[in-house]
Parts: structure tokens; C-alpha cells; sequence
């Protein structure tokens, strides 16, 4: 029986098979082209294509790089019929260096934090304020480009780490440092924006 | 020991990939004592909510309007 299964485990690609990476492929293209119908579009066509050329692919482990892989044709050949100027593909990035310097400020030289986290009251409460999710999205934007793409690709996207690794082209190392550096950024971004002034703002209101 | 810089730093790897028993330990002795580190590891947890929540809403929008 075990036997059986396990060589019944030939990949096979079925329309349930490619509809559960859909949405991990339209966040991708949304964060990519920033608009929702142009990133439907693409996704439909990376399915469609994807399912003409099943015989193509080559097995399930590799199955989301695969169809990321078609995606990025398909967002290149959306560009090329916008006819916009060349877009630079920040996802090819390369290692992301000026990190290692940049660091300083969170902490001091002998590693503690300067200045650093304070306590947030309440946190949960901010996920059901509209004004939250404003300056949610002014901070995440707030972020370098390219830590942003790495940041979004893992949080947003929900990619693996080592799959975020080999969409950007960026190593193990860089990766951690990147990461690391985003959540201080966005942290300290929330902090100061959010939860800091709208204690603040609670303050004042009694006042 | 590690200092704050290394605890938030394996904290944030925590986050993307098992971290060993010794790792883990060390965190928790760590934040045990050091109430910075103890925001940093609860606000990335948040951060992290915060962002699948987000992204969550961006999809959403999507297809209501489809």
C-alpha cells in the first residue's frame, strides 16, 4: 500500500492543483504591477498558459516557481504593451549591500538598543481602525525599494524564505540582515506614527 | 551572552525559519529580563498579522469589484 503511494505520487497538474497557487501568484502581480485588474489579467494568463503547456513542467516541489516564473513573462509582456519606459525590474536586485552601515542607528555599539521599543497599548484595537491601515501603508511604503519587494514577497505574497531568496537573487545572509531591517524600520515607523500619537491623541481628547 | 542587536536578529529569523533549542532558549532568558526585546518580539508578531491582514484586504478588494 505505502509502496503504491508513493509512486502514485507522479506530479500531475489538475485545475485544483493550479487554483490553489492563485492567490499566492496575484498578490505577487498585484505588488508587481500595483494594479488589481492588470494583475488579475496576468494571473489569468500565467493559468492559462501554464495549463496549455502542462507537459512542460516537471514536478510538484518546483510547481510555485514554475508558474512564477511564467508570471514574470506575463508582467513583462504586460510593460511591453503599456509601452512604458523601461521599467527596472527591482525584483533582479542582485545583494542588497549598504545595509550593514545603515544599521547603526537602532543600536549602540555595543549591541543594546538605542532608544528602541516602547509598549504599544492595544495593538489588536488598530487592526479594526481605517486610519491604521493608512499609515500601515505609508510605513511599508516608507521602506527602501528594494528591502520593500523582499519584505512584501515574504509577508505579503507569503513566499518561503529560501523561495524569496531565489526570486530576488539574494543570498541566505542577506536575507536575514534585510528582514531584519525591515521589521526594525516598519516597528519604529508604527511606533512613532501610530502608536505613540494616538496616545497622544487620547491624551488630548481629555484634556 | 548575546546583546540586543543579536536577540532581535534571531527573533526576526524566527520568524521565517525554525530556529534550534539553543536559539530559542536564549530568546527566552533574554526577554525574560529585557522588556525591549520582549515589544520587539510581541510587535513583529503583530507586524506580521498586520501584513497578512493587509494583503488579505488588497485581495478582497479585488474581488468584490470583479
Amino acid at each position: 500500500m505505502l509502496l503504491k503511494s508513493a509512486a502514485d505520487r507522479t506530479p500531475t497538474l489538475n485545475e485544483a492543483v493550479l487554483a490553489e497557487q492563485r492567490p499566492v501568484l496575484f498578490r505577487y502581480a498585484l505588488i508587481k504591477l500595483r494594479n488589481a485588474e492588470w494583475a488579475d489579467d496576468a494571473v489569468q494568463e500565467t493559468l492559462l498558459a501554464a495549463w496549455q503547456s502542462a507537459t512542460a513542467f516537471q514536478g510538484k516541489a518546483g510547481l510555485r516557481t514554475w508558474l512564477i516564473g511564467i508570471l514574470k513573462h506575463k508582467i513583462a509582456d504586460h510593460w511591453r504593451r503599456m509601452e512604458r519606459e523601461v521599467v527596472t525590474d527591482v525584483l533582479d536586485m542582485g545583494e542588497i549591500d549598504m545595509l550593514e552601515n545603515e544599521d547603526d542607528d537602532f543600536f549602540l555599539g555595543n549591541g543594546h538598543w538605542n532608544g528602541g521599543p516602547n509598549t504599544w497599548q492595544d495593538p489588536e484595537a488598530a487592526l479594526k481602525q481605517q486610519e491604521f491601515w493608512a499609515i500601515y501603508e505609508t510605513c511599508q511604503n516608507n521602506l527602501p525599494a528594494k528591502m520593500a519587494q523582499v519584505f512584501m514577497l515574504r509577508e505579503l505574497v507569503g513566499l518561503e524564505a529560501e523561495e524569496v531568496c531565489r526570486e530576488t537573487g539574494i543570498s541566505d545572509a542577506n536575507y536575514w540582515v534585510t528582514m531584519h531591517r525591515a521589521r526594525l524600520r516598519l516597528r519604529e515607523c508604527l511606533e512613532i506614527r501610530w502608536f505613540n500619537s494616538s496616545q497622544f491623541n487620547k491624551e488630548s481628547h481629555h484634556a | 551572552m548575546r546583546n540586543c542587536r543579536e536577540i532581535t536578529e534571531l527573533v526576526s529569523k524566527g520568524l521565517d525559519t525554525p530556529l534550534g533549542i539553543g536559539e530559542r532558549l536564549s530568546i527566552k532568558l533574554h526577554v525574560m529580563m529585557c522588556s525591549r526585546c520582549r515589544n520587539f518580539l510581541s510587535q513583529t508578531q503583530f507586524i506580521r498579522k498586520a501584513a497578512r491582514q493587509y494583503a488579505d484586504q488588497m485581495f478582497d478588494s479585488v474581488k468584490k469589484s470583479d
